[in-house]
């Protein structure tokens, strides 16, 4: 059994350990220790990902007890896909922070690693309850995040994302309480063993169950009409934070993923996927063409994003799922470059803040101007960067389904729009200033934050470059998903489940 | 190799230019020139190959399995293209370096150039149809870039953002296009779409295709009705007129339409669209440039009507007709290029483009005058410059159609009248700037620009000379292989020629120019007309008014989503989830109660749950008095812990206890901050409507419960009591499922409960609120907070507390208890010297500071598990051994209780630095006088 597999956890909860016990220490210390955390996560998620390339499914059984009465992780290609995503929207996201952010407020490297923790667990666990506490590591996680450096608008924005996500985790607990009454098990490879196997007489149940855990992720994930938390608090919070968010929702359409996959093999979820996730798109399209703020803006993209994916998702196909697992990393670097950039530029324009209206002429303008021409290009999916190749291979995906005309045209009515809402905010921020200096203690941009936005910039122009080689890989992915049966006997073992 | 340099040079340059721009202007134009030059001489080997009738195929592999590879096509179409975007490409830049003022920043445009430059090659030079699209999109892009150039100017800023929307919604029609076609024939390469054309038309989707295809080539080259881009496009500085709008980027359009062509052309639907469109465009164009008073409004009306022309003679469908749209494009770009730069020229020197106040230049640069007479001439299709002869070619095949359709004679006299208005508009660019008076209030004095300015329009009126004069030695071959590539086949025969006896073509060219002369000399009465209808046929308002009504809507859409309101969020959450249940409730019929055998009924738990439901439904009642509701809440909480005794849980009984308990307390501390009251805000029907969702939502979770709890359980608990004591070591199967067989979930636990302390702590922190003076009813607190008997008496529990703490600690891992209870515990008998005490005297004997005690238990409790790590087992793997210890007996001691442990230190932690900074919020805030004694 190979401790590669909770390798991922055990780093950031230790981290985050020894940063709340070593809160008195130097600030640099602190913010080297939580890089340094960081950086391993990712050389594990790269270690993990080779691990698991060749179609293994590595198990690891906690506390040497066998599934599916202990709690097990696993580690397939799409656990180590989402865990190499995270670690590299951490490793950006946490060096923003260190540029100052995490003076602002207190334990932010504890949280941060924290959240981590939970991220991954989520991403590794094979139990529908450990599920859910790894869901609640996240929501305090992300809960003391987002009230991080305080404010009005903040900290009301964190208290409507705090409720509803409690709302959600009741849900959760009934959902998985239903299961285990009905199925008697939490393992997630044994609940599709006894799913497959249901009897008649307890099949709605069991549907209903798997329908109230899709409400619960659906809500994570800010599917619509479920989504109305989410650009409140994407856009009220600190720029680090909202970085790491990009990948928050991105855990709801993983469980949802999963699920349908794994539990109800490809039935069930789907139907209600595809409609609610092209509202969605179409949501959050329209909601950034109407933001007079660009972080609200950015927050609405990060909804469309999110109907993007899950659209893809929901096409069903290995196509389908391949195409949005392209996206997914695509679309969290893209949004958490933005997230970034926007709280440069709003740095720059005094009371106007993020505000779309015409400005002073920013302290690096043109840098400012071009980084944030590439990332609207990124985030609507424009050529030539990662956008316009998950695009396509999305569109590509639906076009051999019934459903191909409302996704090509949801999907590219809903990039008119962004592409409109973009050049008029770019042509509003840059282009349309008035002709007042900036106020004279307005620090320049730093060179180290706008590289960062670079960086992730250049991850989405890597992922075109070696588009060939990673479609490769979510395919592969994709096909792993499709056939569950790899995922049910390397967690059981042969015998496929049978109780002892 | 050579392919793919030749696009990518052009990109790798503007990084070039825009480093060396810092140098000066000059350099920044050689480096342009020289990335141009180079990427020239990367297309010279191959124009030998191609001129000889190869296609040239460069392949890079990208994404093999989606059908898009990096894949570069040269043949006699593409490098005809090529050789324009490269050519003119290098005349504009010679131009810009002398038009631009010495503040405008040259290296910019130089850069945007360049960027566009290297994606309309990669548009010409594609052999995938992905990759076209790619460039087609950046082609746009890049445009935005250059048409912003002066982007203080409003008319910038809007023609630069109308440009990108336009042509992007054709990009992305044409992406489904694109996507729709790789469907049908199963490949985006040319070659094989190419080869494909009767199955691509008697495909079903073939009518979708051709109108998402269309509408991607009609937005890029400007036709109606979405011309109206181009003219607002004008704010561009003039170069990037003479580049974009003339020769390249507008050609991209019926680039495609000439590409796609074999594909494509030939059914009904296509003649009617396209040809009717171009018509359309013609003659519109032809109509609105005579009435322009802006110099580049003019050219840009002529460019329109123009690119409506070859998209007509695409539309007819006939080889001829393509071969005459091929050479009408030649024709057009280098007359169109040079009349650009002339009216360049003369707004530079003059200072405004308005044709009203520019007069009389004749005498001021005769030059410059001349050579814009010869490229107007060329426009208007005088014999003997190239115009003449394409034009003519177009008369010919327009007069092909009249037998053919029904109303065919109508295109002949369309094409009559749109010439009439073009040989109008070019005499009217003539005269009215180089004749006609004297010139009337000039910003700056005019005179004769620098020859170097000069040098790129000789060039391009020498070559409207020379291919209006000698035809068949200088355009010939290469339209030739231009047309040969367009039409995938052998040439229709064709002679281009200045006469070819008195045709009927000729007759209309004739009548076009005689009629155009009469026309503009009778253009006062015309004009006025126009001025009475100025605005009111520009297609530019339903844009303005469609784009103002999606920017509109979506406000107004926003501003109803984003209300902030977290009651909305509940509510819709709540119906959602009570749909998603009631549909898979009711996907099968199902009886509600299955066959599992029911408890026996005793009054006493009716009785409990009676009360159970009563305190509920008191709270829901009794929300507005918060009190009053948490006190309610409180009973329920102890209902509940009853009911967990009854049914044998004394471990869930007792953590439910101690649960409430500090929760309770914690909630009452909160309280004291807040309103006693909550006011009422909703309103009736709200109330009712929320009401009927809540008992909806409630009735269904307990149908849903009812429904499994009656059908019999068939569950792993079995294997819990059976493993528990041979393998957790606990008689305690609840304890050894929290810190044994689910160790990791308890892990993850008292993570989110040290979380949840310190985001509390972070919340708090510095927080000061100002406490209340008096209560509700306005009655003053009483003086005395900390009753003596109470803190004696309380002082006296301590350690009894502590020792029951300690107790259920140790015992827990066989007998009801553990870690969470005793932290627990722990937690109220410390919350109790708090309450009686006061925050300070409690803080003065107690470590205030509780954040190492939260980390030492996260810590142990993780260390816990990484021991077993270092003996080979998995993390958290336990173990005990069993001892016999004289007095105490038997018993276990296992690692899983130093786990607990851990539990109980998080607990402690965590529960407490809640506590204590929720005291503080109120201690700090009262004056120091009233400190506690």
């Amino acid at each position: 059994m190979s401790h590669l597999v909770i390798a991922p956890l055990l780093l950031p909860l230790l981290a985050g350990i020894l940063l709340l016990l070593l809160r008195g220490m130097d600030l640099r210390w602190r913010r080297g220790l939580a890089l340094a955390a960081v950086l391993g996560q990712l050389a594990l998620a790269l270690l993990l990902t080779r691990a698991v390339a060749d179609g293994d499914i590595l198990v690891y059984a906690l506390g040497n007890w066998p599934a599916p009465f202990g709690i097990c992780l696993v580690a397939d290609r799409l656990a180590a896909w989402l865990l190499v995503t995270t670690a590299l929207l951490a490793l950006f996201a946490l060096a923003y922070g260190s540029l100052g952010t995490d003076r602002a407020g207190r334990h932010f490297h504890v949280l941060f690693q924290l959240e981590l923790f939970g991220l991954n667990g989520a991403f590794l666990t094979g139990d529908l309850f450990n599920l859910f506490v790894f869901f609640e590591v996240l929501l305090i996680a992300s809960y003391g995040l987002l009230l991080h450096g305080g404010g009005r608008l903040r900290t009301r924005a964190a208290l409507h994302y705090v409720v509803i996500n409690l709302a959600g985790s009741a849900l959760f607990l009934i959902a998985a309480g239903l299961f285990y009454g009905l199925l008697g098990t939490l393992n997630l490879a044994d609940l599709a063993v006894q799913v497959a196997a249901v009897s008649p007489d307890r099949l709605p149940l069991v549907r209903a169950a798997g329908l109230l855990l899709f409400g619960v992720f659906a809500l994570k994930a800010a599917l619509v009409p479920l989504s109305l938390w989410l650009p409140g608090a994407y856009a009220n919070t600190s720029a680090p934070v909202a970085a790491l968010f990009a990948i928050m929702t991105k855990v709801g359409a993983y469980a949802i993923l999963r699920l349908s996959t794994l539990v109800f093999g490809g039935a069930l979820i789907i139907d209600w996927l595809l409609p609610l996730a092209l509202l969605t798109l179409a949501v959050g399209m329209i909601g950034a063409t109407g933001s007079d703020r660009l972080r609200a803006q950015v927050a609405y993209l990060v909804l469309a994003s999110v109907g993007t994916l899950l659209t893809a998702f929901g096409l069903g196909s290995a196509a389908g799922i391949a195409a949005g697992l392209y996206y997914l990393p695509h679309s969290t670097f893209a949004a958490a470059a933005l997230f970034l950039l926007a709280d440069q530029i709003a740095g720059q324009r005094g009371d106007l803040a993020d505000r779309l209206e015409p400005g002073p002429v920013l302290g690096r303008h043109w840098v400012l101007g071009v980084l944030f021409f590439l990332c609207a290009i990124a985030m609507a999916g424009l050529p030539p960067l990662s956008g316009f190749i998950g695009k396509f291979l999305i569109l590509r995906a639906a076009l051999d389904r019934p459903s191909a005309p409302w996704v090509l045209g949801v999907v590219l009515v809903g990039g008119l729009l962004a592409l409109m809402a973009l050049a008029r905010s770019g042509s509003r921020l840059f282009y349309k200033t008035i002709d007042s200096a900036p106020a004279a203690d307005t620090p320049t941009p730093p060179g180290a934050a706008l590289g960062l936005v670079a960086g992730l910039l250049a991850l989405g122009v890597a992922m075109t470059l070696w588009a060939g080689p990673l479609n490769d890989y979510t395919d592969a992915i994709a096909r792993q998903l499709l056939h569950p049966a790899g995922y049910v006997q390397a967690v059981l073992g042969p015998r496929g489940g049978a109780r002892p | 190799m050579n392919l793919l340099l030749c696009v990518i040079t052009p990109f790798l340059g503007a990084a070039l230019v825009a480093a060396v721009a810092r140098l000066g202007t000059w350099q920044a134009a050689a480096a342009a020139a020289g990335v141009t030059l180079a990427a020239g001489a990367w297309l010279a080997p191959l124009v030998g190959g191609t001129f000889q009738g190869t296609t040239l195929i460069e392949r890079y592999t990208w994404m093999p399995r989606e059908g898009l590879d990096l894949t570069f096509r040269l043949d006699g179409f593409g490098l005809l293209f090529a050789l324009m975007i490269l050519g003119i490409g290098l005349l504009v830049i010679l131009y810009a370096r002398w038009y631009f003022s010495p503040q405008d920043r040259l290296g910019r445009f130089y850069t945007g150039m360049m960027l566009f430059m290297g994606s309309m090659l990669g548009v010409v030079l594609s052999e995938n149809l992905i990759q076209l699209l790619i460039f087609w999109e950046l082609t746009s892009l890049s445009s935005f870039l250059l048409i912003s150039y002066w982007q203080q100017r409003t008319e910038a800023r809007q023609g630069a953002r109308m440009a990108l929307t336009v042509t992007g919604m054709g990009g992305l029609a044409l992406l489904g296009g694109i996507l729709l076609l790789g469907q049908i024939t199963g490949s985006y390469d040319l070659s094989v779409v190419l080869a494909a054309g009767d199955q691509v038309r008697a495909h079903p989707l073939y009518l979708p295709t051709l109108l998402l295809i269309l509408l991607g080539a009609f937005t890029k080259s400007a036709q109606f009705p979405f011309h109206f881009w181009l003219p607002n496009a004008m704010a561009a500085p003039t170069p990037v007129s003479a580049y974009l709008h003339s020769a390249t980027m507008v050609k991209a359009g019926v680039f495609l339409l000439a590409r796609l062509f074999p594909t494509l052309s030939g059914t009904p639907e296509w003649t009617w669209i396209v040809s009717l469109t171009g018509l359309t465009t013609l003659l519109i164009g032809a109509v609105f440039a005579l009435f322009k008073h802006d110099l580049k409004g003019l050219l840009a009306y002529s460019t329109i009507s123009h690119l409506g022309l070859i998209t007509l003679l695409f539309g007819l469908g006939t080889p001829l007709a393509a071969l005459a749209g091929v050479f009408h494009i030649i024709n057009h770009a280098t007359f169109k290029a040079s009349l650009f730069m002339a009216a360049g020229i003369i707004d530079h020197e003059t200072g405004t483009r308005d044709m009203r106040r520019i007069n009389g230049m004749w005498g001021v640069m005769p030059y410059t005058a001349t050579l814009a007479m010869v490229a107007a001439a060329a426009m208007a299709g005088v014999p003997l410059f190239n115009g003449f002869l394409s034009k003519e070619m177009f008369f010919t095949e327009t007069l092909g159609t009249v037998a053919q359709l029904r109303f065919g004679w109508l295109l002949p006299l369309t094409a009559i009248v749109a010439g009439i208005f073009a040989v109008a508009y070019s005499l009217r660019f003539i005269h009215d700037v180089f004749f006609n008076g004297a010139p009337i209030d000039l910003p700056r004095t005019p005179h004769e620009p620098s020859r170097w300015m000069r040098l790129p329009v000789e060039v391009l009126v020498a070559l409207c000379l020379l291919v209006g004069m000698l035809p068949a030695l200088t355009v010939e071959p290469l339209l030739a292989i231009a047309a040969r590539g367009v039409l995938q086949g052998p040439l229709p025969p064709h002679s281009i020629a200045i006469w070819h006896g008195f045709t009927p073509a000729l007759w209309m060219s004739l009548i076009a120019l005689t009629g155009g002369v009469l026309v503009y000399e009778g253009r006062r009465p015309l004009f006025a007309l126009a001025a009475r209808l100025e605005g009111r046929l520009e297609a530019r308002r339903p844009y303005d008014w469609l784009v103002a009504g999606v920017f509109g809507v979506a406000r107004w859409v926003t501003v109803r989503l984003d209300l902030a309101s977290l009651q909305r969020m509940l509510f819709l959450f709540v119906l959602s989830a009570l749909a998603l249940g009631m549909a898979g409730f009711w996907s099968a019929p199902m009886p509600l109660t299955g066959a599992g055998p029911l408890l026996p009924f005793d009054p006493v738990s009716l009785l409990v749950a009676l009360g159970l439901a009563a305190c509920t439904a008191s709270v829901v009642v009794l929300h507005r008095s918060r009190l009053i509701a948490l006190i309610l809440l409180g009973a329920v909480g102890l209902i509940v812990s009853l009911i967990f005794a009854k049914f044998s849980a004394p471990d869930l009984a007792l953590t439910q206890l101690s649960v409430e308990v500090v929760t309770i307390v914690l909630l009452l501390l909160a309280l004291y901050f807040l309103p006693q009251s909550t006011p009422a805000e909703s309103s009736r029907p709200r109330q009712v409507r929320d009401l009927l969702l809540a008992l909806a939502a409630g009735g269904g979770n307990a149908a849903l419960a009812w429904a499994v709890l009656t059908r019999p359980a068939e569950s792993i608990a079995d294997w819990f009591l059976t493993h528990s004591l041979p393998g957790g070591g606990g008689a305690n199967v609840v304890n050894v499922i929290l810190v044994d067989f689910r160790g990791f979930d308890t892990l993850g636990e008292i993570t989110v409960l040290a979380l949840a302390g310190l985001g509390i702590y972070a919340m708090l922190d510095g927080l000061r609120l100002p406490a209340p003076a008096a209560d509700a009813q306005g009655r003053a607190w009483d003086p005395d907070a900390h009753p003596l008997i109470m803190a004696s008496l309380v002082r006296l529990l301590l350690p009894l507390a502590l020792l029951v703490a300690v107790y259920i600690l140790l015992r827990g891992h066989q007998l009801p208890g553990g870690g969470f209870i005793a932290g627990l515990v722990t937690a109220v008998a410390l919350i109790m010297q708090y309450l009686a005490n006061g925050v300070a005297w409690t803080r003065a004997r107690l470590p205030a500071n509780l954040h190492p005690l939260i980390a030492a238990g996260l810590l142990i409790a993780t260390m816990t598990g990484l021991g077993s790590l270092a003996l080979g087992y998995p993390f958290l793997t336990s173990s005990f051994v069993h001892f016999h210890w004289a007095l105490v007996g038997d018993f276990e001691l296992a690692s899983a209780m130093a786990f607990d442990l851990g539990v109980y230190l998080v607990v402690v932690g965590a529960t407490l630095l809640i506590l204590i900074h929720l005291g503080l919020v109120h201690d700090l805030s009262r004056p120091p006088a009233e400190e506690p004694r």
